[in-house]
């Protein structure tokens, strides 16, 4: 359970004066976030362990810095990301992606794959271990750029000013990235959909002949 | 005005995030009526974005939370040691 933004400054305010065992409390909502964030980027369970324990003990000794001008969880979340990224940039010498950002402009297929029998089949679907499988492996296969915006944005549900300040961009960026990565999702995906569960010709068929 | 499928997939994104202009919002609603293509994919787009959200598809590790404070805890007490030590 998120503490109020009321509960959460004084928190922030008790822990700075020396109470310093309130900050187990004051991340605890935010302990999935800040792993997920940088799980993503890492793809490596063992290595975003150890990175989220790093980012919640910077955030201990910096914690006098935050200004509280921005929200807590988008403060964690800019050093959660910072964090994987420098984790990213070591490991860049055996990489095969780069984290260069000078990408936006490169061809890119953007549209969304075409599935008409889509609405026969989501509920029982979605609810396949499967598929959760199957998104987990899309969204690692995302180029970095564009998997940082859907985790904060979809994940997280950051709102579009968080994940614009949480990475450095803007909002017209966000939303850019945002939406090419969405349709990139569904391109991926809408093969497993709809073989994960055959479309049967019945009520839509029927009804639109 | 009449749209074409592929300007209302430039609108996905928005249309899911409610951040259309009412007028566009209209026109690409009506598209919708009489387009099961594009319909099955705002439908597919919206669904990915559920599961992508549920905490059953990005799960935490076992331990993980324990570890966390273990960890934070040697850190906070480290912390307070070196500052009574320089005091």
């Amino acid at each position: 359970m998120p503490a109020t933004p009321e509960h959460e400054k004084e928190l922030i305010a008790r822990v700075i004066a020396g109470e310093t065992d309130l900050f187990h409390e004051l991340i605890r909502p935010y302990e999935r976030m800040v792993y997920l964030s940088i799980l993503t980027m890492l793809r490596n369970e063992q290595e975003a362990e150890d990175a989220a324990q790093e980012v919640m003990i910077n955030a201990f000794r910096h914690l006098k810095s935050f200004r509280g001008d921005a929200k807590f969880s988008t403060w964690l979340v800019t050093i959660a990301m910072n964090e994987g990224r420098q984790r990213l940039r070591k490991a860049k010498v055996a990489q095969l992606e780069s984290l260069d950002e000078d990408k936006e402009d490169r061809e890119g297929d953007f549209t969304p794959a075409v599935l008409t029998d889509w609405r026969e089949i989501p509920s029982e679907a979605l609810e396949k271990k499967e598929m959760r499988q199957k998104l987990r492996e899309a969204v690692e296969l995302l180029p970095p750029i564009y998997r940082e915006v859907l985790v904060l944005r979809d994940l997280e549900e950051l709102n579009q000013e968080e994940t614009a300040s949480a990475l450095g961009i803007n909002v017209t960026l966000v939303k850019v990235r945002l939406h090419r990565a969405r349709m990139m999702l569904q391109k991926m995906l809408a093969p497993y959909l709809s073989t994960a569960a055959p479309a049967k010709k019945g009520f839509f068929g029927r009804m639109f002949q | 005005m009449t749209l074409e499928c592929k300007h209302v997939w430039e609108h996905v994104s928005e249309y899911l995030d409610r951040q259309l202009d009412p007028q566009l919002l209209k026109d690409i609603e009506k598209h919708l009526e009489n387009c099961e293509v594009c319909s099955a994919i705002l439908d597919s787009t919206r669904n990915i974005l559920i599961l992508t959200a549920d905490n059953r598809t990005f799960e935490l590790p076992v331990g993980y939370s324990e570890r966390l404070h273990a960890r934070l805890e040697k850190a906070i007490r480290e912390t307070a040691t070196t500052k009574n030590d320089s005091a």
